[in-house]
């Protein structure tokens, strides 16, 4: 029994309509699927497999995040030698934080840009910290014109102190330039970044009008015995190389109840600190009662970091 | 005309802006504790008795560092075997000293006794805070002893305004909780960071100096300043 002969038309064309298509759908398959593996090619010698599912997956179950925060505690075993708690401290309902500081009081002395470098595991070669005390003159507020690198004894005739942090915008410039969203405000008002997630463009560093992120150049390099064990995972873990950083009032502390680093450190009682929807909060009450100032009101970053004089 | 007329309305809006910015900031700046050095001044029998009560309830018990018991000690200027310096509680002497109630304005101490104390605190005599009955306490204007871990009642007596912000967390500083559901704050008694004899907040050396691109921009420009003073 032989085949029928195939029309002429068919066979003068060579392919079918339906090899076409199947040709045409597998190519484009193709593409799909080297688009989709396409983020492979970051994937280096130095990056787990765990690392980069987050990298490039970012919804996390609860366990998913229990095995991240694990897996970043045995990396540092790893690297550093030293046993550390990494927790992710969520926002407390009821909760949003202010901090006020009195220029009347500080003097400039900087402990709390020290106590600041400490908690947070900052690179030591660079002295990093996320605040920077500007020595003013006395009768203008103009941020530009305070000097950083001041020395004793403090405080000088005529100048007075202006601490300078974070101020955690409810309206925050750095978090609108992100491109890739690892930056953002949570419930409580601290504006934080996933380093994970950070690309290290820098264009938050450029946005912020308080001078208030950090960028790492390089993998910060803290002594075993100085790195602090007390971690948050968007907080004070060991940064990796090429991402930004910023003050994010302790919140491994202050979510935990805890006073911020800084204020503990300061000896003349400058820092105040609390729960701006506590109406009976030390913060509220200073609100209420001192004149209160915030930095670069003009541009409407709308701050929960207050200065205040006393009368 | 159009460009006058907007001059009249903007020049003397700008004056006064600036006359009110002035004002503002002048005012507020200065006020480095400025707020008590009248206090200072006033004989401490002017306060009278029941506002000094109302003072010392207003800012009671606080937790502090130093546990209940705490009392300074007198460094006797004398050296112990090892080389360490001999202090003694207060009424190591006192306890069989009859007090010199003339005692107090700066330069008739007896220093022989009191090694290195600088006394500069207003007109007050030692027994306007000394409890001449028990030198173990501090002694307030109605009679009654506060613990020297406490002194914050007996300065609360004449400094009302630090009071106020004290009771209200914002002079002193705190550790531990501001969440105080969660674990203790504990609070600076004043003589934890003001000398009682003499309290004015000392000066100090700052440390931690920066050294980021910031600090070293800042030092380059001042050193351009510096060596080109005509370079604009």
């Amino acid at each position: 029994m032989s085949k029928p002969p195939q029309t002429t038309a068919e066979t003068s064309e060579g392919m079918t309509r339906r090899t076409a298509l199947k040709a045409l759908g597998a190519t484009l398959g193709a593409a799909a699927f080297a688009q989709a593996i396409a983020p492979l090619t970051e994937w280096t010698a130095d990056l787990s497999v765990d690392e980069y599912l987050q990298k490039h997956y970012r919804e996390l179950s609860p366990v998913d995040m229990a095995m991240v925060l694990h897996r970043i505690e045995d990396q540092t075993k790893a690297d550093t030698g030293v046993d550390v708690t990494v927790g992710d401290y969520r926002p407390q309902p009821g909760v949003k934080f202010g901090y006020a500081l009195n220029l009347s009081i500080c003097v400039g002395c900087r402990r709390c840009a020290k106590a600041c470098h400490e908690e947070n595991n900052h690179d030591r070669p660079s002295g990093n910290s996320y605040i920077r005390v500007l020595e003013m003159e006395k009768g203008s507020l103009d941020m530009a014109k305070g000097r950083v690198n001041y020395d004793g004894p403090v405080p000088a005739k005529n100048k007075f102190y202006m601490p300078v942090q974070c101020q955690q915008c409810d309206n925050p410039p750095c978090v609108s330039v992100c491109p890739v969203e690892a930056t953002w405000k949570e419930s409580d008002g601290i504006v934080v970044v996933d380093y994970n997630w950070c690309i290290g463009c820098r264009y938050c560093e450029a946005a912020c009008p308080y001078h208030a992120r950090r960028f790492n150049w390089k993998k910060p390099e803290v002594p075993a015995a100085e790195i602090n064990p007390d971690q948050g995972y968007l907080s004070n873990r060991l940064r990796p190389q090429g991402v930004m950083e910023k003050c994010t009032f302790c919140l491994h502390r202050t979510r935990q109840g805890k006073l911020p680093a800084c204020l503990e450190a300061c000896p003349t009682g400058a820092r105040v600190f609390g729960n701006l929807l506590d109406p009976e909060s030390e913060i509220r009450w200073v609100l209420a009662n001192k004149r209160v100032f915030v930095l670069k009101e003009d541009l409407g970053t709308r701050p929960s970091f207050f200065y205040f004089f006393d009368e | 005309m159009k460009l006058s007329a907007s001059f009249c309305l903007i020049v003397p809006g700008l004056v006064l802006l600036a006359l009110a910015g002035r004002w503002m900031l002048g005012a507020g700046l200065p006020g480095q504790g400025g707020g008590d050095v009248d206090q200072h001044d006033l004989p401490p029998a002017t306060v009278p008795a029941e506002v000094v009560a109302a003072r010392i309830s207003t800012v009671g018990s606080v937790p502090s560092h130093r546990p209940d018991g705490w009392q300074p000690k007198v460094d006797t200027g004398l050296r112990d075997a090892t080389g360490a310096s001999v202090e003694v509680s207060c009424t190591t002497c006192h306890a069989t000293r009859e007090p010199n109630r003339a005692n107090g304005a700066a330069g008739v101490l007896p220093t022989k006794f009191h090694p290195g104390l600088i006394y500069a605190h207003g007109n007050l005599s030692c027994l306007s805070c000394h409890n001449a009955d028990d030198y173990d306490t501090l002694r307030v204007a109605d009679g009654g002893k506060v613990a020297f871990a406490q002194a914050q009642q007996l300065c609360a007596q004449c400094h009302g305004p630090q009071t106020r912000d004290y009771r209200h967390g914002s002079h002193g500083g705190m550790t531990g909780y501001w969440d105080t559901t969660k674990g203790e704050r504990v609070r600076r008694t004043c003589t934890e960071c003001h000398d009682p004899h003499a309290p004015a907040y000392p000066e100090l050396t700052p440390i931690f100096p920066p050294r980021d691109a910031a600090a070293r921009q800042q030092a380059d420009r001042a050193l351009t300043e510096t060596l080109l003073p005509h370079h604009e």
